[in-house]
């Protein structure tokens, strides 16, 4: 399998994680991280509460010095250089807007230790008040800012720096649905526009997804898997990852025979199935193989006899879940308790199919990921 | 039913005020009437015991004994309740709750127990009484209240501001001066003057912690036994009182307003 990020890894790391363990006492945070990030890239960390997310974040802005392990950034060894003399800057969770300071004499703050003339401070702080929309509020104080505009003033704080990095934690999780789905959108251009390297940390993985070029999966202080959005969404390397980011079906499936190039495997509820060596991950061993997974979108629920799949199998729609332009079936199939979900586009001349009904289930097996532990 | 209970509230409260206050107003009664017997009718308007107050050389050693002590306690119990409030609010650590609930104490310990059992103490240890025994004996019961209020401060202050300072290039002192400070320093002037006021308005400790030096109580104590002294202690305690109620106001009004910079609670209840 060719990934469309392997002709990028000739340039230089940005960020080289090696080997990076924390330890709070006895608790160990982090397990052993080795990562490299990019250059320009939009790279998130992700992974459920207490992973570790927010402790990783703060090793490499210097405000947690790895137990051992290196992290370094543009080259250099960051081992005993304070976080004042990073090259990165934070966008803190709460912000941390200085509430005694105006907008304006927050985002200039930096640019003061700088010991920088007044009059280029001020053209710096309009420039990038401006690049984040907020330049009519410079006189404003933080209480009197919205969730939405005290982020832009955290993020302006930080880009006004010009950091090799911008560090965020979790920076959209204070706003309503509706801003956050603006603010990734804004975050996400600006991002490419400026070409600062930003990590992001979150545990939506559906912003992970949205915003990211690169994301590494965090669980129990370690990366089970770090790829682009597509190739974690299609080729999670295990359950737990695949589980995570979007909704999976997991079937209890084995190896009933091998041969050079293929494998045929006996699925429940799903029958058999030929896959090809070569679509295994290389973790995988074939001896292993104990469940497959299938998304909801790679299935179809069969509305006419003529509607062509590779293999259907017949099943009971117990629940349905409208969306508009979507519907979610629950549909189970003989030979398997926990019914599957499968996620239709509801086109014109397609209408809902009751629960209670029999339907067709169709699938093919180029949607099917093998995973064994 | 309702009305009834809303009524005798009422009386209650008033009823009240009126015990708490009303000796207290007798004091700049008496300071201001002509008579040196303290009883009514009133015989007439007069500033002559406050004059008087002005020639009065050993009010004066008083009064700066007072200050000394005063001005002494304010600091130290500040800068050891800066240092506890950090402490509690910044770190956690084995025992804190006891700790922290040991250092509390003396808020409720009666002063006469503090009083004796700190001169035994002194006496065991062989050390002269002096003023500074006094200091030593305010701060124990001070530093109480200035870790309260600057627990406060420390509380509303969060630490990812001074992180995002750090995190912005400026180094640990200058974090202190441009963040920390700022947004403590109305509780800190806020400790300040409750200390200082509370030092100032003490008797037991002083009384029986001083030596030969005296403070102002323990001065107007001593005047208490000459009768014809006893309107210019009026005098002089009318101004105590209102010097008091004075700092005390001023030091509520700037809690409030380091508490509302931060954007939190300002009822006292914060505390
Ligand atoms: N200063 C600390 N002392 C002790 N344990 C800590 C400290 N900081 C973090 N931990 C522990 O390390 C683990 C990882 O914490 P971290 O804050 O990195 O998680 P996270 O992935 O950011 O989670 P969240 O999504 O909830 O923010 C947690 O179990 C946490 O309790
Ligand atoms: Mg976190």
């Amino acid at each position: 399998m060719t990934r469309k990020d392997d002709m990028n890894d000739s340039i230089k790391p940005m960020i080289e994680i090696r080997d990076v363990i924390k330890k709070f006492g006895t608790f160990t945070a982090l397990h052993g991280i080795t990562a490299d990030i990019r250059e320009g890239e939009f790279f998130s960390l992700l992974g459920p509460s207490g992973c570790g997310k927010t402790t990783l974040l703060r090793a490499i802005a210097g405000f947690e010095p790895p137990t051992s392990g290196t992290v370094a950034i543009a080259g250099k060894d960051m081992a005993g250089i304070p976080a004042n003399r990073r090259p990165t800057n934070m966008v803190f969770q709460s912000y941390a807007i200085f509430p005694h300071l105006n907008v304006e004499e927050n985002v200039g703050y930096g640019l003061k230790t700088r010991k920088m003339p007044k009059a280029e401070i001020a053209r710096e702080v309009a420039e990038v008040l401006s690049l984040v929309d907020m330049k009519n509020y410079g006189k404003r104080k933080a209480h009197e800012l919205s969730g939405g505009q005290r982020q832009r003033v955290a993020l302006a704080r930080a880009l006004v720096m010009r950091p090799k990095v911008i560090l965020l934690d979790e920076p959209l999780s204070a706003l309503d649905k509706k801003l956050r789905d603006q603010m990734q959108m804004e975050l996400r251009s600006l991002q490419r526009s400026i070409g600062i390297t930003f990590i992001l940390v979150t545990h939506d993985q559906e912003e992970a997804l949205i915003m990211s070029d690169r994301i590494a999966v965090m669980f129990d202080g370690q990366i089970e898997q770090l790829d682009t959005p597509e190739g974690l969404y299609r080729h999670p390397v295990n359950k737990r990852v695949a589980s995570f980011i979007g909704v999976m079906n997991f079937l209890p499936a084995r190896v009933t025979a091998l041969s050079d190039t293929h494998l045929t495997l006996g699925i429940a509820a799903l029958g058999e199935a030929q896959v090809p060596r070569d679509r295994l991950g290389k973790d995988v061993n074939p001896d292993k193989i104990d469940t497959i997974g299938v998304r909801p979108e790679m299935l179809t629920v069969l509305f006419d006899q003529d509607e062509r799949s590779q293999n259907k199998v017949k099943g009971e729609v117990v629940d349905t879940e409208y969306y508009g332009d979507m519907t979610y079936y629950e549909v189970r199939l003989p030979g398997h308790d926990k019914p599957l979900t499968i996620s239709m586009r509801n086109t014109a001349g397609r209408s809902v199919v009751a629960p209670g009904s029999t339907v067709s289930v169709g699938w093919g097996i180029e949607s099917i990921v093998v995973f064994g532990e | 039913m309702k009305w009834i209970s809303v009524k005798w509230l009422t009386v209650y409260a008033v009823v009240y005020m009126i015990f708490l206050y009303a000796p207290v107003i007798l004091l700049p009664l008496f300071a201001f009437n002509t008579s040196t017997i303290i009883a009514f009718p009133l015989s007439g308007f007069t500033t002559e015991w406050f004059v008087g107050l002005w020639y009065t050389d050993t009010l004066h050693t008083a009064l700066g004994n007072s200050m000394i002590v005063g001005v002494t306690t304010a600091l130290v119990s500040t800068l050891l309740g800066a240092f506890a409030a950090r402490a509690s609010a910044r770190f956690a650590f084995p025992g804190k709750t006891g700790i922290v609930g040991l250092i509390m104490l003396p808020l409720v310990l009666p002063e006469i127990i503090v009083a004796v059992a700190l001169l035994v103490m002194l006496n065991q240890l062989g050390m002269p009484l002096s003023l500074w025994t006094v200091v030593g004996g305010h701060v124990l019961i001070c530093t109480p209240f200035s870790i309260a209020i600057l627990s406060s401060a420390y509380r509303g202050l969060d630490r990812e501001l001074e992180e995002a300072s750090f995190d912005l290039g400026e180094s640990r002192w200058g974090t202190f001066r441009r963040v920390t400070l700022p947004l403590v320093l109305p509780g800190v002037i806020s400790s300040l003057l409750i200390t200082f006021t509370i030092s100032l308005d003490e008797f037991i400790i002083a009384f029986f912690l001083t030596g030969t030096d005296v403070t102002l109580p323990v001065y107007i104590w001593s005047q208490l036994r000459f009768p014809a002294k006893l309107p210019s202690v009026m005098a002089l305690g009318t101004i105590l009182l209102a010097v008091s109620v004075l700092l005390l106001i001023l030091a509520e009004a700037l809690r409030r307003r380091s508490a509302a910079r931060q954007g939190v609670d300002t009822t006292l209840a914060g505390v």
